[in-house]
């Protein structure tokens, strides 16, 4: 029997020099931070307080280190490909050879969507969905735990990937028969089906984890059209999450299938059919889209009204009209592939579904524009990432209805026209929010304001950097250039080529500064506290807690009365009320158990891309055995008593007006009672 | 059922509520889970739907599928569902002995079904209808075992259950957990009427 499989020496790819370079700076960076937490005497704290915790917030924080992590992987990736391009004109080489590069741009793809942007996306919903309907923790807080570790653990191999073996050269969609054994015969295929699998189970069990979160769990007297407006949004994804990714599951499941026991589901002999993998894919990957666009969403739209002061305009269409786009996101799934050659009728069909989506898009745009009229701005960074967003995602959207004429598409398919289109619209839109929502939201979670300036910069760099690097692709759409290529030989391609390269060098100084203003932003932390917990006069429950919030979140549970609940209580003066008398609050213990089954699942997936068996068996009883002793143990959960409560409490609201914000309280009323006549006077 | 009306607040809706318990959330999460499920076996479904007349030259489900082997392997399983039910009138009356007893049934009902479902695929494959053979095969392999696959958790969830009904009687965690155990197992039931429907039925008429 063979201990390892398929695995050899062989594996280590010693011939290439940027991966062994990039595997070497990983090395020693990872032995440096090793060195620091040693030193710093950390490694209880990691363990005991974040791998282990079953906290939302701190969970959400580490889903967000996660995914600024993998956005490093994912943008030297992007940035390779650039310069690659800008480099192998009039028929040069360029320097990366076109096996590597194959894989590039499907690393790049696969880790964009499924680990930078889903857990960015997911990392804020933790830290802020509960906070903002009241709740002391998600409904299953250990399953929440096991869900960030399996995201974690596909993360683990698809860099596994770089080092050992190789990854997919398929493109992000891994389109069969090319991801068929017959034609991807190496182990690319097989790290790309057990990343994704595995993290799409972490990401189906948050799904399912945060729907009973917000169905059971809200605060007392909160009805469901008494939600915020990004717990809303985050519910909707949350019904596609649980719609559709089971459809990957199984997708991946058959191709799995197909390559390690010989079915014949998509391959081109014995009846096999291609086009089955790539309907089920879309219908997975078209909601998945809108899975990533609608908390952005709802981050824009938290934003504007807090930074407005004023109440959001049309609050129940945006519900609706995300509602809307939930349904509509499911009916659109062929407009992927109109060149499969369906009737004229089926791909009308598709086409005008797909135009009709963006009617509800349009809805909330002039809800945001309705917000902001008559209201007073405040220029902060997020707002800036706001107003970026919104012309930028609304000429994304142009194209997209321009991309959905079945006519148009059979010309624009596949060229760097729809590169440019959907690279507008998930940049421009989920990546913009989500980067909104990370300078909104940071010191709510972290305790301490991020550093405003170097924020402003990252946004303009940003923003230049996005329209020098995209534009230019749909010009080069135009002139005919397809995706995918690895060296080009037109002259007249070139200047737009080097234009876009530059582009990417613009956001790559956007990126640096985000980390700079992480970095400012810890190295000055005790200048810039955030002692109230309010900063900017927020509207929704998480304002109402300390930054960071208390671990159990709420000492007494809100009584909601209002959409913006806290902006009630302030106005109303109920808001930092000190009870009599603190009760006892219920909470979950930490474990170990969701580390201990997302390394066996990760273990599982190792030894199922090289085929080790007894590793697959021994991992597989593992996971089981460790489901098995979580469900024995009774021991998990405590008793925080009313004493702790009252001092962590106090501490708190030592730094806090008990008294109604009184000196806002006259103008946001104001405001508040022109937004709605501006309401009527719409509805009239 | 009681039991479960009676601790509907969670820790939630009453802060200075000792008993927390989740049960309802539990349950409601579980069925979600559920319809996830669901969803899965519904793109199998539409695989199968798609690939049943890709024969290759092969045989077809006309050739293989014998209704009166298939209509015993269902009553197993349907008679399973029935038995579960008891178990679970039983468990709701704190007879933990009529419990276990029923539990112990409906597992060699499942069992007997788990049986004539790996001897009937022992046989396609022993005669060269194995699921290598035609796109037709490969989802009716996967469709049906996948739903198999299903019934063999069930099967191990269950005797996992009876130990600790043994060990730790019928609390109101067990119960809980007996509960999400029935909603999977009616739900395999339903999803098998499905398999029997769409395939054999299908397949042979």
């Amino acid at each position: 029997m063979n201990l390892l499989g398929n695995l050899s020496w062989e594996a280590i790819p010693y011939h290439e020099p940027i991966i062994m370079g990039t595997l070497a700076v990983v090395g020693i960076a990872g032995i440096l931070i090793a060195i620091a937490i040693t030193r710093a005497k950390q490694w209880d704290t990691l363990w005991f307080d974040w791998i282990t915790s079953v906290d939302h917030k701190r969970l959400g924080v580490m889903y967000i280190l996660l995914a600024l992590i993998m956005l490093i992987r994912g943008f030297s990736d992007a940035i390779m490909m650039r310069t690659q391009l800008a480099m192998a004109t009039n028929g040069a080489a360029g320097y990366l050879p076109p096996e590597h590069y194959d894989q590039i741009f499907t690393a790049h793809g696969v880790i964009m969507i499924m680990f930078m942007a889903m857990p960015f996306m997911i990392g804020l919903m933790n830290i802020v969905l509960p906070l903002q309907i009241g709740a002391r923790d998600v409904a299953f807080p250990f399953m929440n735990n096991l869900s960030f570790w399996l995201s974690a653990g596909g993360a683990v191999l698809i860099n596994i990937s770089l080092g050992l073996g190789e990854f997919a050269k398929t493109g992000w969609l891994a389109y069969p028969p090319l991801s068929e054994l017959s034609f991807s015969p190496g182990v690319g295929v097989d790290y790309y089906i057990w990343a994704l699998q595995i993290s799409g189970v972490g990401t189906l069990l948050t799904g399912v984890n945060f729907l009973v979160t917000v169905f059971k769990m809200r605060a007392p007297g909160m009805k469901l059209m008494d939600m915020p407006i990004f717990t809303w949004t985050c519910t909707w994804a949350n019904v596609l999450i649980v719609a559709s990714f089971p459809i990957l599951t199984a997708v991946l499941g058959l191709l799995t299938l197909d390559r390690y026991l010989d079915f014949h589901f998509f391959t081109n002999d014995l009846g096999g059919n291609a086009m089955m993998y790539i309907n089920l894919f879309w219908a997975w990957g078209h909601p998945e889209v809108y899975i990533l666009m609608l908390p952005a969403f709802g981050i824009f739209s938290e934003v504007i009204s807090t930074f407005t002061g004023k109440r959001l305009f049309g609050y129940t269409s945006m519900v609706w009209a995300s509602g809307a786009i939930s349904i509509l996101g499911f009916i659109v799934w062929l407009h992927h592939f109109f060149t499969m050659g369906s009737s004229a009728n089926v791909n009308a069909f598709f086409g005008i579904m797909t135009m009709i989506i963006a009617v509800p898009t349009g809805v909330k745009l002039f809800n945001w524009l309705f917000t902001m009229y008559r209201g007073r701005l405040r220029m902060t960074v997020p707002v800036l990432w706001t107003l970026g967003f919104m012309v930028t995602f609304t000429i994304g959207g142009m194209t997209g209805v321009l991309l959905a004429v079945p006519g148009a598409d059979y010309v624009l398919h596949n060229s760097l026209f729809l590169i440019a289109h959907f690279h507008n619209t998930i940049i421009g839109g989920a990546v913009f929010g989500y980067l909104a929502g990370f300078a909104f939201w940071f010191s709510k979670a972290m305790g301490f304001h991020l550093n405003e300036r170097i924020g402003k910069a990252s946004f303009w760099c940003w923003q230049i950097g996005f329209y020098m690097a995209f534009m230019p692709l749909y010009v080069l759409g135009f002139l005919g250039m397809t995706r995918r290529l690895n060296h080009t030989d037109n002259p007249d391609w070139n200047i737009w080529l080097y234009i876009a390269c530059a582009g990417a060098f613009v956001i790559l100084v956007g990126i640096v500064l985000q980390f700079v203003q992480l970095y400012l932003a810890f190295r000055n932390r005790e200048q810039n506290r955030d002692l109230t917990g309010d900063p900017w006069n927020g509207h929704t429950l998480e304002w109402s807690t300390a930054s960071p919030p208390q671990f159990y979140n709420f000492a007494v549970l809100p009584q909601v009365d209002d959409i913006d609940a806290f902006t009630d209580m302030k106005e109303k003066g109920t808001a930092y009320q000190r009870p009599a008398k603190y009760a006892p609050i219920h909470m979950p213990k930490n474990t170990a158990a969701g580390i201990l089954i997302a390394s066996a699942a990760t273990a599982f997936g190792f030894a199922a891309v090289w085929h080790i068996t007894w590793l697959a068996v021994a991992s597989l009883v593992a996971a089981v055995v460790f489901l098995l002793q979580r469900a024995y143990v009774s021991n998990v959960d405590y008793y925080v008593q009313p004493d702790e409560i009252a001092r962590i409490e106090y501490a708190h609201l030592r730094h806090v007006n008990p008294a109604p914000a009184h000196h806002q309280a006259t103008p946001a009323k104001r405001r508040k009672k022109a937004a709605e006549e501006s309401i009527e006077e719409v509805s009239a | 059922m009681t039991a479960i009306a009676h601790v509907h607040q969670g820790a939630n809706t009453a802060p200075d509520h000792h008993h927390h318990d989740t049960s309802e959330n539990t349950i409601f999460g579980f069925w979600l889970y559920l319809m996830t499920d669901c969803l899965l076996f519904a793109s199998v479904f539409a695989t199968y739907a798609v690939l049943f007349m890709n024969t290759a030259g092969g045989v077809s489900g006309r050739d293989i599928f014998e209704l009166d082997y298939v209509a015993i392997e269902t009553a197993a399983l349907l008679f399973s569902s029935i038995t579960y039910g008891f178990a679970m009138i039983a468990a709701h009356r704190q007879n933990k002995g009529a419990t276990l007893g029923w539990l112990l049934v409906t597992f060699a009902f499942g069992a007997v079904f788990i049986g004539m479902e790996v001897n009937e695929f022992h046989h396609l494959i022993a005669e060269g209808n194995g699921p290598s053979r035609s796109a037709f095969l490969s989802s009716f392999f996967a469709l049906v075992g996948m739903h198999g696959l299903h019934v063999t958790a069930g099967l191990i969830w269950m005797a996992v259950m009876m130990i600790e009904v043994v060990k730790r009687g019928l609390g109101r965690q067990t119960i809980t957990r007996l509960s999400c155990l029935s909603l999977f197992w009616h739900f395999l039931d339903i999803v098998w009427v499905c398999v029997f429907t769409v395939v054999y039925l299908m397949g042979v008429l």
